[in-house]
């Protein structure tokens, strides 16, 4: 008896066996690595979820992108009006308008990412239950998104500098890494909020109070100069602090360099992010179940 | 072809319910409640031996265990809640088992929804960059592929148009599209197919018979049982989290639809006033028989059977027409015969016991269970007297060492629901007649 399968006469392409990697699906015990390899393998998913994000971001508004600078230029007027002209707010001999917005266009950057990325995961939740990828992507996704409000702002802010005739100094060599520093801390407690938030839908109420005191628990609309050492160092804690402080230093030349103070907020930055990613890790393998 | 690729061992897979499925999510509220009564729990629980109350804990798997060699396509069927999509969720490392591991060699795919990643928001052309992406393309393959994802999905007009304006239809199809292009090793699929008009289903169950005879290794989940016979060779049965059978598809799909159907060869009602039908006539008995008047549930493929209806007439002078539908096992209907006795078409019938007979000849079915139903209606008024869905079953089978002349030297598998023994003829030499170039 002749006896030819159907699947004799398939096509040339034929299936690699070997070479392959193995992929062992198990219950993970304890506290998991943080795969940040397996985060760069997806790079390109990440790239597309970040230009989702940024294509969706303004569409069908009538001012578009433009709200990525209404937003701090006007909490600028607002902070001039009330905390330069009214109160005499002291600004380090920098004017105040310019001394405010140099710290609103870092903290507008810190508070959009924490408000798109603790809502992010929740927001995803047809993907997270759909198909498998790091779920790092989609907060890390939602913090690089406000990167591109972060340049339009930092545009006007040179603007700014020009008008008011401020040269940078040399210190502006560092602004990469305080740049680095503003990153770290939102993506540090992004990631803490967005993994707290599949559980406990408490975080969208929280989110609100947070960015309220947080703003005023930093020195945007005055100098950290108000407090006396070993406060100020210790002020430090807040990351943001350094954060701001930093950019002051950088772009404006404020007298004082925060050394030891930024020291210390970068060290808490870090700290909340890797603590962050941790905990993020260890909720992910649950986040299916019960997003 | 025989190396393993997915290895499934002893895979359990544990949900809370009961508090947990009260409120999907915890507020922290609850947390805190829960930490503030906690103390006061225990201490009465000491006291007065009050049992805790606990989340009831659900296995939605329960040691699941299987091997697929490359290049196989398997289904898997069960009914809802058996645990089909927890197993896929749990191979496509969507969420964690809580017992057991699983090993899979090769590039993994999973196809467990319909559009996954789509974006309202964004134009056709972005949403296959974007959905393709999150399947696990690279931008290049994408890029190569685009013109065939989009013409596969017929929508090659609207490319540069928002998918919210899209026609669900229209949605689907690009959803599916870019999903059929995903070319990984290993595919998972959950019930994607049916999607569209009657064509596109069409176009899309070719398209996974392709996948499956290029040598990638497919997992099917279904509900449609033709198919899974269609796609699969391979078949799991899941029922309550466990594999309750493995085996060749046509037979586990047989096993599983059988569940809960009568499989008699005869059926008899001897109590007139339970019997099926109405005041002018009464059925009696349905029958699979031979040719010697015996009963038989099991006929070879290329003997003549019967399937005998019994009924009474009770009130005499209407035209009755008996008639039959046969099914085969997966629920695919053969064909409907109807009395076509010329001595009593269109003839008042008088009262009285009455057989009718349908004689199906041998080499017609395939081999496999046939469910018949049988009815009786009224010619005249176009009334049904009586219809017993799946009245009786008959399993045609076939033996390799008697004569099985449909099949001529063939030994593997064939396919359908019929297997007419037709006429071949051959031409030799000398074809010159024929139309050729």
């Amino acid at each position: 008896m002749i006896s030819a399968s159907k699947s004799a006469d398939s096509g040339p392409e034929a299936l690699k066996p070997a070479g392959s990697r193995i992929i062992r699906i198990e219950p993970s015990k304890g506290w998991v690595s943080l795969k940040i390899g397996e985060l760069w393998e997806y790079r390109e998913l990440l790239y597309f979820l970040t230009w989702r994000d940024l294509k969706v971001r303004y569409k069908q508004t009538l001012l578009g992108v433009l709200w990525a600078i209404i937003q701090p230029f006007f909490t600028m007027v607002v902070f001039s009006l009330f905390f330069g002209r009214l109160a005499k707010m002291p600004s380090d001999g920098i004017p105040y308008p310019i001394f405010t917005f140099s710290a609103l266009v870092p903290w507008t950057f810190f508070t959009n990412g924490l408000a798109q990325a603790s809502n992010s995961l929740v927001g995803s939740a047809n993907l997270v239950t759909k198909v498998y990828f790091p779920r790092l992507a989609i907060p890390v996704a939602s913090v690089l998104v406000g990167a591109v409000d972060f340049v339009l702002a930092f545009a006007i802010l040179l603007c700014m500098m020009l008008y008011y005739g401020i040269v940078p100094t040399i210190n502006i060599i560092w602004l990469p890494l305080l740049l680095a520093l503003v990153i770290v801390t939102s993506l540090g407690v992004s990631l803490w909020l967005s993994a707290l938030n599949v559980q406990f839908r408490d975080v969208k109420y929280v989110i609100p109070f947070l960015t309220q005191f947080w703003l005023f628990a930093t020195p945007i609309a005055y100098p950290s100069s108000l407090l006396h050492q070993p406060w100020r160092t210790l002020y430090g804690l807040n990351p943001m602090v350094g954060v701001v402080e930093g950019f002051r230093w950088a772009l404006l030349g404020a007298k004082t360099a925060p050394g030891v103070m930024v020291l210390v907020s970068a060290l808490t930055a870090l700290l909340i992010l890797a603590s962050g990613a941790l905990y993020f890790r260890r909720m992910e393998k649950n986040f299916a179940d019960i997003i | 072809m025989s190396d393993t690729v997915i290895k499934v061992e002893g895979i359990s897979k544990k949900f809370r319910i009961g508090s947990a499925e009260k409120a999907a999510y915890k507020t922290l509220r609850d947390n805190i409640t829960e930490a503030f009564s906690y103390p006061f729990r225990k201490t009465s629980e000491l006291f007065f031996r009050h049992k805790p109350s606990v989340a009831k804990d659900i296995w939605a798997l329960k040691n699941v265990s299987f091997d697929v060699s490359s290049g196989e396509v398997i289904g898997i069927i069960g009914r809802n809640g058996a645990g089909k999509s927890t197993l896929l969720k749990i191979l496509s490392r969507i969420t964690e088992p809580t017992g057991g591991f699983a090993e899979i060699r090769g590039r993994v795919g999973s196809l467990l929804e319909v559009g996954t990643g789509f974006h309202p928001e964004l134009t056709g052309r972005e949403n296959i960059y974007l959905s393709g992406a999150i399947l696990g393309m690279g931008r290049d393959e994408i890029k190569r592929n685009f013109d065939e994802i989009v013409s596969f999905a017929e929508v090659e007009k609207f490319v540069d148009t928002p998918v919210k304006r899209f026609s669900s239809g229209m949605y689907l199809r690009l959803a599916f599209s870019v999903a059929a292009h995903l070319n990984p090793e290993i595919l998972i699929v959950d019930e994607v197919l049916a999607v569209g008009d009657t064509r596109f289903q069409e176009k899309c169950l070719n398209k996974m018979d392709d996948v499956g005879r290029k040598g990638r290794t497919v997992l099917f989940v279904s509900h449609s049982m033709p198919n899974i016979t269609r796609l699969c060779k391979r078949a799991i049965l899941l029922e309550n989290g466990t594999v309750a059978a493995n085996g060749a598809s046509h037979s586990i799909v047989n096993l599983y639809l059988n569940n809960g159907r009568d499989t008699a060869a005869s059926r008899e009602w001897t109590d007139m006033s339970k019997a099926p039908g109405t005041d002018i006539v009464r059925l009696r008995g349905i029958r699979i028989i031979l040719e010697n008047g015996c009963v038989m549930d099991t006929v070879d493929i290329s003997q003549t059977f019967g399937v005998e209806m019994e009924y009474e007439v009770l009130k005499p002078g209407y035209m009755l027409m008996p008639y039959y539908h046969f099914y085969n096992e997966t629920n695919i209907a053969a064909f409907d015969v109807h009395d076509t006795d010329k001595a009593w078409r269109r003839r008042p019938r008088p009262a009285g016991l009455y057989k009718s007979t349908a004689w199906v000849h041998g080499n017609l079915l395939s081999e496999g269970r046939m469910f018949i139903s049988a009815g009786l209606t009224r010619v005249d008024a176009a009334q049904t007297q009586f219809h017993e869905k799946y009245a009786v079953t008959v399993q045609i089978v076939e033996n390799l060492e008697n004569d099985s002349p449909a099949r001529g030297d063939w030994s593997g598998e064939m396919g359908g629901v019929v297997r007419p023994l037709l006429r071949w003829s051959t031409q030799y030499g000398d074809t010159h007649d024929s139309p050729q170039s």
